[in-house]
């Protein structure tokens, strides 16, 4: 059998590849990773497709051994690893063979690291995706999180470029954030003050954060409606209940919900605010449509223009 | 009716400040209209009780484009065929051995028990949207007589199969789950199983009758208690 064996599963692993589309006239979520940019990268370091099944590792503590010959990349958070007890680099890919342990302790610096296998873990996909949403128990190995004694499936591999992400692509996990928002939704029923206290605030992570939301805690917000229907919510987008601290909505949110919303935050930065941690700043900056159109389409041309480096 | 931005790639459209069936006739001839419009460029669509959230592929088009689409799909709406969802029975095992808080809402209403079991079961309700869970479909809408606000504390537990009231909206629960709606019955008739084409025997549109369903019935049916 070509697989891993979980040894340890950390504080919370899940399979995910690039999330679940098209499923939500059902009630299903998105799942994916929280990071789409670590996790892109992690795949491109295996030259794998750009949606292969990797496992998402929040904050750390996942322990595996290797039961066949494969090469995997790390990326995201800063996490130590070590692979048969020797501290290796997260950013490149490294060769594997049967037998080897691969540890992780816990983040330093930010909060989600994506382990990337040679061909992706061969999952079977449930609604298109290999996408583990643990709220809808869909999705990787039973709809659950990893635990100890599961095999995680792959390919055996013996040959394959060994890269690396060029040091100035590397993202740094600070502990403070300015995140981009679009005004949308129930906007207008937020007030001009109310607006520029939203704007102008710092706002701290909550402990309340999971892959459905993102609780924050700071300056109140009102709006000025008291009821509204239930309606479909986009991702990243910033529901604010009665007691005026927002939520931002991330990839396991529910699909549909009747509290007003000022925006929506940009994936971009919703990969960037799943790297906090408890206790962390946020601030919020107003963009328009057309901007975040820009970013977005420059974002993806860098990405994709970036020439890995080889270092075999 | 009215269009705004929901986030980097998606716009909602809204069609009333309240619903009733010909709101969601709107929303699902429009969202008929868009899959074919938009094609490709579709991500998803969230339809719902009196909006429809359109999510569409940034990288391969720009709301500029999908707002036009929008335009014209509400410029069509009156044109185009009413699209006649289907009407689905699904038994119900009414009681207070099944329903926990039958009892309750029958004497805040000032109604026997019985009539709460006529008076659910004698409408056809409207499947309005579809969320909260895999399979969860919002009904509506209930007699007033019987409407019953949630509970002050959501239960930890609410069985697979409950039948249940929050206001003016009824559903079955798909699958055990937290929930804080007033249950007064049970449904062996799966809302959701993953492994079944189709997932779900409902869609958006679609209309639901329940039929009162005794206990031998309902064990019959290969429901539980």
């Amino acid at each position: 059998m070509s697989d891993f064996k979980v040894i340890q599963p950390g504080l919370l692993t899940l399979i995910q590849d690039a999330g679940r589309y098209g499923q939500h006239r059902i009630g299903l979520t998105n799942g994916g990773p929280l990071d789409a940019l670590a996790f892109n990268w992690a795949n491109r370091l295996c030259e794998n497709p750009l949606n292969c099944s990797t496992l998402e590792i929040s904050i750390g503590g996942l322990v595996l051994v290797a039961q066949t010959d494969t090469y995997i990349a790390v990326t995201g958070a800063c996490m130590p690893m070590k692979i048969n007890g020797r501290d290796c680099s997260f950013w490149q890919t490294h060769k594997i063979v049967q037998g080897d342990k691969i540890e992780f302790g816990f983040a330093t610096a930010g909060a989600r690291a994506y382990l990337a296998v040679k061909g992706g873990f061969n999952v079977a996909p449930s609604f298109t995706s290999t996408s583990t949403v643990v709220r809808e128990s869909i999705g990787g190995i039973n709809g659950n999180k990893l635990a100890v004694g599961d095999l995680l499936a792959c390919n055996r591999a013996v040959q394959a470029s060994l890269l690396a992400v060029p040091d100035t692509e590397i993202p740094n996990y600070p502990t403070e954030l300015s995140i981009k928002v679009i005004l949308g939704y129930q906007q207008k029923s937020f007030d001009s003050v109310q607006q520029r206290l939203f704007f102008s605030s710092d706002y701290q992570l909550s402990d309340k954060v999971d892959r459905m939301g993102f609780r924050l805690q700071g300056q109140q917000i009102k709006s000025s409606l008291s009821g509204m229907l239930s309606e479909g919510i986009c991702h990243g987008a910033i529901q604010v209940p009665a007691d005026g601290q927002p939520i931002v909505l991330m990839n396991d949110r529910q699909t549909i919900g009747g509290y007003p919303k000022i925006g929506s935050v940009i994936a971009l930065d919703t990969a960037r605010l799943s790297q906090l941690m408890p206790g962390n700043k946020v601030a919020f900056e107003q963009i328009s449509m057309e901007r975040a159109h820009n970013i977005n389409h420059l974002a993806r041309q860098r990405y994709q223009n970036v020439a890995l480096v080889n270092i075999a | 009716m009215h269009v705004e931005i929901a986030g980097e790639n998606s716009l909602i459209i809204y069609f009333a400040e309240a619903t009733d069936p010909q709101v969601s006739a709107q929303v699902q001839q429009a969202m008929l209209q868009l899959e074919t419009s938009l094609a490709e460029h579709l991500i998803d669509m969230v339809p719902s009780y009196a909006s429809l959230l359109v999510i569409y592929n940034q990288f391969s088009t720009d709301h500029y484009f999908v707002s036009a689409c929008i335009r014209q799909a509400l410029k069509n709406l009156g044109n185009s065929q009413q699209q006649q969802g289907k009407v689905i029975e699904l038994p119900s095992y009414y009681s207070t051995e099944s329903g926990p808080d039958l009892q309750q809402l029958a004497d805040n209403a000032k109604l026997s028990v019985e009539q709460v079991i006529a008076i659910h079961s004698a409408m056809e309700y409207r499947v309005y949207a579809i969320g909260f869970a895999p399979g969860f479909a919002f009904l509506g809408e209930v007699d007033p007589r019987i409407a019953a606000p949630r509970l002050t504390t959501p239960r930890l537990k609410v069985p697979r199969g409950a039948v249940a009231i929050a206001d003016r909206q009824t559903a079955v629960y798909p699958a055990q789950s937290p929930g804080g709606w007033n249950l007064i019955g049970l449904c062996p008739t799966p809302m959701f199983d993953a492994t079944a084409t189709p997932c779900m025997p409902v869609q958006v549109g679609d209309s639901i009758k329940f039929k009162a369903i005794d206990r031998d019935q309902y064990l019959a049916l290969g429901g539980e208690l």
